[in-house]
């Protein structure tokens, strides 16, 4: 049941500029027009995948578009977090999880043996429902991981640090404090550093699973608005319970639907057709509220 | 937060009864505790009130029957001895924690595990013993007499092993899970993840326990006493035989009286303060930690 769209969708957030050609895959976060184009950076095709014996998705394709943001909606339990967790290889951690199918990032298959997971898992970031920042200090939490990497150069650690802080909004709050413990911030700034020690990777790719759903409503906007400045710039998959969040923000929207067996993919296409005429019915009771 | 003593529930007569019992239990507990330290006061004053306490390291050597009080070889070895202890038991401790729990297989971790309670159940007699029989003589071919510093220093350290390992397991245990897979999602090695973000999450945990174990080597009597020599005297190497605090009572109290007793009461009184320092440097520890506070 993929879904193929033939015609250019432009993020709602370009004030009528247009996608150059080569310039729309990454650009820091203040520079350049959001862009989302059409043009799969992940194709899913056939995906299942099982705990043991017990089935968790079952038959999923999909195509993540490029730049654009695209969310994963459907009740508890459903399996997008097991879908979102495939994309990068998180469920190697997982016992007993096994994976059928292709998934496959800018052409590559990722679950070819013998792929750099860590590659991998920094083009493919991730943002957890809780914020988890390590028990170190805000400035240790971002560099650490850039460290890892191989970032060493105090100068360009530096760097890095003042432009994802800024990106996300917590430069100013936090910048006479960078060597105060990150386990002090609040949830709110926590995730925000989260997203920013992400970012920190350039990734090409950004999951999110449910980013706002552990914060307080005042939070939870400005981590919102912070995923949408994220247009463009970045592939975003976000896992959301929130439709109007979905609705606000997200490009494309694919609706999760447990069957008798395994969650599936129900429906896939662009948010507002989606939202405005959906093609299946379970789609319809979910976003009306009648199912779920 | 709420607190569980000022809650709404209404108490009925069987809560009631419940609460004064438990009460009356934990203070019996804590009056054992009390009356031991007071006990130990007490006992050692007759001394205590005629000669400095300044004397007890400062005396020319432990002659407690000709007025000589000098425990400081006693105390000297007492701390060697530990910190030797803690200084192989720490490393391989936190090791072995780290590999049944990252690296090693499941059924190896499990049987791992039942190994290192077991070492932890073993008699400290039962220590002295092997230590006595196999160790001693074994270091005695290269350096007598055998019996030595090093000895208990290798038996203190099998036999702390074990809380620094199991400690060390829990505080790790406890760390979220969503710690790991985060560290795994930005793209970590395993070492790194353990490095730099799972080893600072369990280090309160981890250095309670190290804590915990010092205390233990500390106050280790009977495998001491069989395996350290029992000469008093500053050590000035390895091979020297030693006699700790502790052995030092257990060897003595038997035919001690007068000032010699209180002495030997005095000694206890040393022990229990290096240990409760250890404690109080727990909770210490554990009320600072900078980084991890929620």
């Amino acid at each position: 049941m993929k879904t193929s769209l033939p015609f250019a969708e432009r993020s709602s957030h370009s004030t009528g500029s247009t996608c150059p050609d080569a310039a729309y895959t990454l650009g820091e976060l203040h520079a350049g027009a959001p862009c989302c184009v059409p043009e799969p950076v992940i194709t899913v095709e056939n995906l299942s995948l099982n705990y043991g014996r017990k089935p968790a998705l079952e038959a999923v394709s999909i195509d993540i578009y490029r730049g654009c943001i695209t969310a994963l909606i459907g009740p508890s339990g459903c399996g997008k977090t097991s879908f979102l967790s495939a994309l990068n290889r998180l469920t190697d951690m997982i016992a007993g999880c096994r994976i059928n199918g292709t998934i496959r990032f800018e052409g590559h298959d990722i679950y070819e043996p013998g792929n750099d997971v860590r590659q991998l898992r920094r083009d493919i970031g991730m943002i957890f429902q809780n914020p988890t920042p390590f028990p170190l200090s805000i400035r240790r939490n971002i560099e650490l991981p850039l460290r890892e990497h191989g970032i060493r150069k105090q100068a360009e650690l530096d760097e890095r640090i003042y432009q994802v802080l800024r990106d996300v909004g917590l430069w100013d709050e936090v910048k006479d404090r960078l060597n105060d413990p990150a386990m002090a911030l609040s949830g709110g700034q926590q995730q925000r550093l989260c997203i920013a020690r992400a970012l920190a990777l350039r990734p090409k790719v950004l999951l999110m699973d449910e980013p706002c759903s552990a914060l307080d409503p005042i939070s939870s906007g400005m981590v919102e608005d912070l995923i949408q400045s994220l247009a463009g710039r970045y592939t975003v998959v976000i896992v959301t319970h929130n439709l109007a969040q979905a609705r606000r923000i997200a490009n494309y929207a694919g609706l999760f639907w447990v069957t008798e067996r395994a969650g599936q993919l129900i429906e896939f296409g662009r948010c507002r057709q989606i939202f405005a005429q959906p093609a299946h019915e379970l789609t319809a009771a979910y976003i009306s509220g009648a199912r779920g | 937060m709420i607190s569980s003593k000022r809650n709404t529930l209404s108490l009925s007569t069987a809560d009631r009864r419940l609460g004064a019992i438990l009460g009356l239990l934990a203070v019996t507990a804590a009056m054992v505790a009390v009356s031991i330290l007071f006990f130990l006061i007490d006992e050692s004053r007759p001394l205590l009130n005629r000669i400095s306490p300044a004397r007890l390291i400062l005396d020319a050597s432990w002659h407690p029957t000709q007025g000589l009080y000098d425990l400081s070889p006693m105390l000297s070895a007492t701390l060697l001895a530990s910190l030797g202890a803690l200084l192989l038991a720490v490393p391989v401790g936190i090791g072995s924690a780290l590999f049944g729990r990252y690296y090693a297989a499941a059924w190896l971790t499990a049987g791992y595990r039942r190994m290192i309670e077991l070492l932890a159940g073993i008699p400290s007699v039962v220590y002295g013993f092997w230590g006595l029989t196999m160790l001693a003589p074994w270091i005695g071919r290269f350096e007598p007499p055998g019996v030595s510093l090093l000895t208990a220093i290798l038996v203190l350290a099998i036999m702390i092993l074990p809380t620094v390992a199991l400690t060390a397991d829990a505080a790790l245990a406890a760390v979220p899970q969503s710690r790991h897979r985060c560290a795994a999602a930005l793209g970590l090695s395993r070492w790194t993840a353990i490095s730099g973000v799972l080893l600072p999450s369990a280090r309160k945990g981890i250095v309670s326990g190290i804590l915990l174990a010092a205390a233990r080597a500390v106050g280790e009597t009977m495998a001491v006493l069989m395996v350290a020599g029992n000469v008093v005297q500053h050590p000035h190497g390895l091979f020297d035989p030693v006699r700790t605090l502790a052995a030092n009572i257990a060897l003595e109290m038997a035919y001690a009286g007068g000032d010699h007793r209180a002495a030997l009461f005095a000694s206890g009184l040393v022990l229990l303060c290096i240990v409760l320092i250890l404690a109080g440097t727990v909770q210490w520890y554990k009320a600072r930690d900078f980084y991890d506070q929620k």
